[in-house]
Order: structure tokens, then sequence, then C-alpha cells
């Protein structure tokens, strides 16, 4: 067969047209031979300069205005003048249209693989994978973006920068700590968020009445009343989201403050999934570029010299300096993500023995992509790798697992390696590696004095003998305590109960000075 | 399925620039520290062109619940030689543990960098003149333009239409100039009637045309400009003379660090203030005013005499800059060499004519670089001065002999002060 197939691009350059081109060449093999289903794609192409100012906000395209980002800027900015760090050649947005901002220095072969990588591998991601579906509005999170924006910009003019700013500080070191785990009744539907945002204030604003002020109170209630069963349940506790408590909660705060703190709330919410992703999400898009970029040249629509370079910028990103390397710097996600789409690819059409044992379900089953497709949507990096790290995997990458008990005083333990006796244990080590619910602390608030000082009562649940690094806690502390403006103790227990150690914070300042 | 392509390179890059400025504002105290610290070994060009500075990181920390220690469990990539139950020793070899952990590894300073603009600014932040305190009004100074009414006559990208338009308005209706749906509906009529009328509506018709040409819609007359006046306020004048003594007992390194701190006090005066006169004056045993050029390169060399440097800033004074009008500042530079019989003149023309019209006189004595010149006995210069000054004269005087001396000497003097506190040493 001669069919001469026309090439995309020659050389590095392009143009909006090669761009266009590249797309329609990546969607064709992306829907017809890996069935992904995507988003509209929007495609946004910057310079490097609005890439570090995307870095800094989150990789969004806008964001309230917060000094900690013009930090992360200049540290940034620093670095990459230095030329300590290059940049990255796209960032994506979990949206819908799905933006992928590519950099306009990148040669004409970057830039296929980044629409590749980014606008249809992450994009399928995004779309499918249920953390994603049930956890983040892709219609929504531009808009309530642009909405906590101008709401923060409004908040600094009516109330005052300052205050404004204290109150950020203050959400923001509570933000890994602002986030449901559970799902709740509802989808996150962040338009009416924004709409009912503004009904409140509206609301507030006609219903207010200065006589509200003079009319007695009735006489106090007894404490008996309010017993401990009564008082967690109306407080809802215990509850692991402390920003969602002190929203609710706390007494003292301005409706404006608690809606900058719901503000915050969502987006540590929104930015939940990618946390917990990371393998799946960069294996998916780097599977997904590789078997698109590998397509297009065996088409002829990319040139030998092109695809040899598309060879070595994909080798880079998938490369795994071992333990005792200098570059040595945990786990490459991109790495451990893409050799186990392959091996999964290798699992199921052409299975060894050994993998028909671990993976009865799919080993065989020749059905590549409707396996791969059917893992994208229903894991997680956790559950990912304690189901799919096979065997031949773990011997490939020669995983071992140590184990460091400071009491120890012989040194670390090799607990676990890649053989039979080990294969087990190793990938359950590393899946935990990745469960942010074991990563996180565990952190509940579990009562309030209210018949007393109001004090705040915070309970640390310790595991493996890790407390908290005290200068932080205690810097945390005093900023829960000023949005709550009582008290706040914390008590750091093992699992027998027993307290290990036990911080009291005051509010420094009256935040609200109401 | 739709794709689209936006090119946002053309939009402005700076949208860091807001949050980098209240990060500044932020960690001022911080950055400002780190920047008289950077600036004291630097050249003052070098100064200028900004530059990273590093500041102390827990300054700017931005706390989390994080944890520590405990017992650690970690997979790591390329075993080699490890088998089960193996015992690795704590510490080296194992160079995957410190990143395992991957949590609390952080640096002790923050480091980024500065634009040339935000260094100077913050070099010079809490610098001032003191006591700028003599405004006349007559010194006006531009401020820039602000809207005031309307002018007939102007640049036609001054054209306020509305007001135009609304003239040409009243100009039409006063003149009952025709409208052209009344000749429209007078041609419709001339359609549909007979003989004897159409004539006459014709030449109504036709009289009515007429009197539209006659009548421009918009008119010479009608036409306004948006005037806009220069606004001015009034602003402190004030002069800084700079002495500088180029005599021969001056050595070169003398001669380069009274450079360097008249070369600090003109970046300073040119970027802070922009009414300020500088007027140098350098002198041997003969002062004479020189330009900037001459007196920051030109070479000199000759005797001392100080009394001539201040009879010329008198002279300068009584000629020039009226003492009830405008604020004077001196800055003297010298190696505190003078001959004793110019002591007398010196004493007299300092407390009876310089010192009570000015608002402020810094002298900067400069020494060798050893330093031992001050150590043995000090200067005749020094000696007068501080005689006056502890007779109240607002005199500050400062030694200098070191070229990392410099910044903080000039930072001393400049110093801002609280408003009732006067300029003393």
């Amino acid at each position: 067969m001669t069919v001469l197939t026309e090439r995309l691009f020659e050389g590095a350059d392009w143009d909006f047209q090669t761009l266009q081109r590249i797309h329609d060449a990546c969607e064709d093999i992306a829907v017809t031979e890996l069935g992904l289903n995507i988003y509209p794609n929007q495609i946004e192409v910057i310079t490097a300069e609005q890439m570090l100012d995307a870095y800094c906000s989150a990789g969004m395209p806008l964001f309230y205005k917060h000094w900690s980002f013009g930090k992360q800027f200049a540290h940034q900015e620093a670095f990459y003048r230095k030329g300590l760090m290059g940049l990255a050649y796209e960032i994506v947005i979990n949206s819908s249209p799905c933006i992928s901002y590519l950099m306009e220095e990148n040669t004409a072969t970057m830039q296929s693989l980044v629409i590749a990588h980014a606008a249809f591998g992450h994009n399928h991601f995004f779309k499918n994978n249920y953390l994603f579906k049930q956890w983040t509005d892709a219609e929504g999170i531009l808009d309530y973006l642009e909405f906590g924006k101008s709401y923060v910009t409004q908040c600094e003019e009516r109330h005052g920068r300052e205050a404004v700013e204290q109150t950020l500080d203050a959400a923001h070191a509570l933000m890994s700590h602002g986030i449901d785990r559970y799902p709740g009744k509802k989808k996150l539907d962040l338009r009416a968020e924004e709409r009912r945002a503004g009904e409140r204030r509206l609301h507030e604003e006609q219903a207010f009445n200065d006589l509200w002020r003079t009319v007695p109170t009735g006489p106090a209630k007894s404490p008996e009343s309010l017993n401990i069963e009564r008082r967690r349940k109306l407080l809802g506790l215990p509850q692991e989201n402390l920003l969602y408590f002190l929203e609710k909660s706390a007494p003292r705060l301005q409706s404006w403050q608690r809606e900058l703190l719901r503000i915050v709330r969502h987006v540590a919410q929104y930015f939940y999934p990618q946390g917990q992703t990371k393998v799946m999400n960069e294996g998916t898009a780097t599977y997904v570029h590789y078997r698109i970029l590998t397509r297009l040249h065996e088409q002829g629509r990319i040139s030998d010299g092109n695809f040899l370079e598309f060879l070595r910028s994909h080798t880079n990103v998938v490369f795994q300096p071992e333990f005792d390397d200098p570059r040595f710097s945990g786990i490459n996600p991109y790495t451990l993500g893409f050799a186990m789409m392959q091996d999964i690819e290798r699992i199921v059409s052409n299975p060894a023995d050994e993998d028909r044992e671990w993976f009865p379900d799919i080993a065989g089953t020749g059905e590549v992509m409707a396996t791969l497709r059917d893992i994208w949507a229903n894991y997680r990096d956790e559950s990912f790798i304690s189901q799919f790290l096979s065997p031949r995997l773990m011997r490939q990458m020669r995983m071992f697992h140590l184990h460091d008990n400071p009491d120890e005083s012989a040194g670390i333990r090799v607990d676990a390696i890649h053989d039979e006796r080990g294969y087990r244990a190793v990938r359950r080590e590393l899946a935990r590696q990745y469960d942010l619910g074991v990563v996180e602390s565990n952190i509940e608030v579990v009562d309030v004095d209210l018949a007393g000082n109001r004090r705040l009562m915070l309970r640390h649940a310790v595991v493996k003998g890790a407390l908290l690094a005290e200068a932080d806690a205690k810097q945390v502390l005093h900023h829960l305590a000023d949005l709550w403006s009582y008290d706040v103790s914390l008590v750091e227990v093992d699992a027998n109960d027993v307290v290990l150690k036990e911080y009291v914070a005051s509010p420094r300042i009256t935040i609200a000075a109401a | 399925m739709a794709m689209h392509i936006v090119d946002r390179r053309l939009n402005s890059g700076s949208k860091s620039l807001e949050n980098r400025q209240r990060f500044l504002r932020r960690a001022k105290a911080l950055i400002q520290g780190a920047v008289n610290k950077s600036s004291q070994d630097r050249d003052i060009k070098d100064v200028l062109e900004g530059g990273e500075i590093s500041i102390p990181l827990d300054g700017m920390n931005e706390p989390r619940f994080r944890r520590e220690g405990g017992t650690r469990d970690m997979v790591l990539p390329g075993n080699k030689k490890f088998v089960e139950g193996d015992m690795l020793p704590r510490s080296g070899e194992v160079r995957g543990k410190a990143s395992g952990a991957g949590e609390g590894d952080g640096e002790d300073a923050f480091r980024f960098i500065l634009s040339r603009n935000e260094f100077v600014d913050l070099f010079f932040d809490d610098l001032e003149l003191p006591d700028l305190a003599k405004r006349k009004p007559a010194e006006v100074d531009n401020e820039g333009f602000r809207r005031a009414g309307y002018a007939t006559s102007g640049s036609p990208s001054n054209i306020a239409v509305s007001r135009t338009v609304t003239l040409s308005l009243a100009r039409r209706v006063a003149l009952r100039r025709p409208r052209s749906e009344t000749i429209a509906k007078l041609e419709a009529d001339i359609m549909n009637c007979d003989e004897a009328e159409r004539t006459k509506l014709m030449a109504e018709a036709e009289a009515l045309k007429e009197k539209i040409r006659r009548i421009p819609f918009i008119d010479p007359v009608d036409i306004r400009y948006r005037r806009f006046e220069p606004t001015r306020k009034p602003v402190a004048q004030a002069v800084m003379f700079c002495l500088m003594d180029v005599s021969g007992s001056m050595s070169e390194h003398m001669k380069d660090l009274a450079k360097r701190f008249y070369m600090l006090l003109y970046i300073f005066l040119k970027r802070r203030y922009r009414h300020v006169e500088i007027v140098f004056i350098r002198h041997t045993d003969r002062a004479e005013e020189v330009d900037e050029e001459t007196f920051f390169r030109g070479p000199a060399s000759g005797g001392t005499l100080v009394s001539a440097a201040l009879s010329a800033m008198h002279e300068i004074v009584r000629s020039r800059f009226r003492p009830a009008d405008w604020n004077i500042y001196a800055a003297q530079a010298s190696d505190g060499d003078n001959s004793n019989s110019d002591a007398d003149v010196v004493s007299r023309l300092l407390t009876e004519m310089i010192l009570p019209v000015s608002q402020f006189f810094a002298y900067l004595e400069v020494g060798e670089a050893s330093g031992n010149g001050f150590d043995m006995s000090e200067s005749t210069l020094w000696l007068l001065y501080r005689r006056l000054c502890s007779d109240g004269a607002p005199l500050s005087m400062r030694k200098v002999s070191e070229r990392n001396e410099i910044f903080p000497v000039f930072h001393d003097l400049f110093r801002r002060r609280g408003s009732l506190q006067k300029a003393v040493p």
C-alpha cells in the first residue's frame, strides 16, 4: 500500500493551523482507537512569564489575590532566572471546556506531545474518574473562581485589606483540613454556590433591623438541657472538616468571613481529587500520549526525526532515578503510572502464568482499552496500586520496603523486597503511601465547652507515633483561635487514648471587630 | 468536536504583580533589613541595579499541620543488594531516607530577586530630608490635567460630542430648520395631488430644501471641546549644597569616599524629591561652583581653606536662594584638615551666616582606610564643629573611613525622625 499520508508538520515550527491539524489528528486516534470520552478542548498559547504566573496561582487562570502567591512567584522566578528550574511544558485545567496551556517556545513535536498528553489524556481522566465526578464541578469552576476573586476584592474594599488578609491567612493554614472526605447528599454545583452567596447577602441586607438588638433576651437555658449528646449533635460533631465547622459554628465571625472560609474550602475540595490521583492521572496522560504519538508516527504523519525528539522527551518524563541516586526525590508518578498502564496492557493481551494467578479478572481478556478505561474511571492511586501493581513490575523497578523505627538502635530494617514473600507487603506499603487519609494528619473537632469558656476542643489521633511539628502546630492553632475567637485546645492521643501532648491557644486579635 | 485556540501571549504577563507587591509589603521589614545589609558590600552602581536578596524564611512562614517523627515506612525503587531482614545503618548510605519522608525539608532562607526600582525604593524608604517646612506658594508644580468645562477651541481629539450635538439641536430648533420627515411627507403629497396643488407644493418643498441647505446640521459655532486645565500645587523648595574638599591633603581613598557619599546623596535627592536644586561646590584654598560632571570626575588639587567654600555657599544663598522661601541643606565632606587661622572665619561664617538659614547641615569626615588617623587626634575641623554642635547648632557629623561604612552613615544621617525632634547629631 502506498497511501502517502501528509505530514502534520515539518521541522520545529508551528502556527495555529498546525496546532489545529495536530489536535484533529490526535482526536481521531483518541476517539476511534482509544475510545476516550473528553470535554471540548480549549488550547491557549502562553509565554514563559505567563506560565510562571500560572504556577503561582495553583495553575488556575484566575485566582483571588493573596501575598502568599506573590511569595511563591518571587521564589519560583529566582529559581527560573538562575536556570535551576525548567518550566512545565503545559498546564491543564479540570474545567469544561478543558483548558490546556501550551508554552510558545515548545517545538511542534512538543506541542503534539502536550496536546495528546493534556488535551486528551488528562481531559479523559478528568471527565471520567469517579473522584473528579464526585468532587469537582468542571462546568462551574471558572465562574466560581471569578466569583471568588471579585468577592475577595469586594471584601477588601468594604472591610479593609488587613482584615481580609488575616482571615485568608487563617483559612489557608487550615486548608488541608477543610475537605470533606465522604460524599454528601448532592453533587457540588458551583454556579448555584455563587448564586446563593449573593442571595444570602441580599437577604441579610433586606432583613436587617436594628430593633432586634433591643429585644430583651429570655432567661438563659439551663446547662443540663444541653447534655453532651445533644450538643455534639447540634454542632455536628465530631467534625474533621475544620473550615466547614468554623464557617457554620464559629460564634463571632462576620458573614463575609464565613463566605471567605467557604471559598477557600471549595478551592481545597476542588484540588482534593488531584492529590489522590497523581499516579493514575499522569499515568493515563503519559500512556495516551505515547499511544497517540506512536500511531501518528506509524501513519507517517510525524517524521522519524520528530518521533525521535518525542521519544527523548518522553524518556525524560518517565525517568526514575534509583533511591541512591543524587537525583532521587521519591517515586516519579509519571514513571510508576506509565509503567503500570503498560503492564496492564501486557497482562490483558499477553499474560504470563504468574499474571493469571495474580490478576484472574483481567489477564488474557484481550480488551486492553476497555479494561484501562474501566480502571481509569473507578480507581484512585491507593486502590489502583493495591489492585494492579504486578510482581513483574515490582521486580523490574526493584522495589523494597524500609521500616524505620526510631527506637531501633541497630538501624533501619529492610522489611520486604521484590520476592515471593515480599510482593504483597511491598504493594500494600506503596499503596498506603498514596492514601491521603494516612498521609494527612487525622484531626477533628470533638467538643465545645458551651457552658464554660467556649473552648474549642480538637483531637489528633496519632498514627505510628508521629506527632505534629510543634512550631507549625502552634501557629496554626493561633490562626484557628483567631477564627473561633475563644480558646482552642488540641490533644494528641495514641490508639489507646493516652494523651501524648497538649496545646492551648488563645485568640491574638479579634479579627471581627463586631 | 469543536476546539478553540486562544492566543494569550498578548495578554499582559504581569498577573502576579499585584500579589508580588502584597508580598513585598508584607515582608517589608525583613526585606528592608536584607536590602540594607546587602548594599553594604556593594558598589553604588551595583546597588542601583537591584539583585538577589534573601530573607529568613520563618518570618514569612505559612504554617500547616504536619507531622514529624514516629515510625516510618517507605517503598523505594532500585534495590541492588538488600534482602529481607537486613539492617541498614542510620546515617549515610541510604539516601532515600531524607527525601522519603518528603515533608519537612525546607531551606532556612528564602531567596528572590528584586528589580532595580523595588530595590532603590526600599533602600531609600525610611530616609527623608529633615525639616522640609518652608513652602512657598508661588513656586508651583504641574501635577497633571483635570477637566474644566468646555471651550470653543481645541484639538479635534477633544471634541465633546454630546455637548456639540445638544447645541446644534438647540440652534436648529431656534432657526426652524425643516425636519427631513416634513419634506418626505411633502414629497409624498406631491405624488398624490392634482396639478394645481402640485406646483404650489413643489415650490414649498423647494423653499424648505433651500432652508435646509442654509442651516447646516452642525455649524462650527456648535462645536465644543472638552477643556483641560493644568492643576498646580505648591511645593516646598529645597536646595542641597554639596561642599567637597579636594585639596592635596585628601588622598585618593578619601576623595573616593566623599564622592561615593555624594553620589548616594545625589541619587537619593533625584529620586525622592523632584524639586531639590543641587549646588556643587568644591574647594581647595579657593572654592568654585561646578557642574555635576566636574564635581564627580574632575581632578583638582591645592591647599585647604574651608572658609572659602562656606563663603561661596553663603554668596550663592544670598544671590539665588532667599532663605525665607527655600529650605536649605548642606553636606560637607572633608578630611578635617584646615589651617588654624581659618577656624575663626569658619566658625563665624557658620554660626552667623549659614547655620541660621539652614535646615540641616551634615558634616562627613573621611579618613584613611586603616582608620588610624582618627584614633590619634581629632582634626581641627571636627573639634570646631563639635563645639558648635554642643552650642546647639543644627549640625550632624559623622566619620567614615571604610567604603562599607558609607551606607550606614548615610542612613543614619537621613533617617526619618519624629516630626518634633530636631535634626540633632
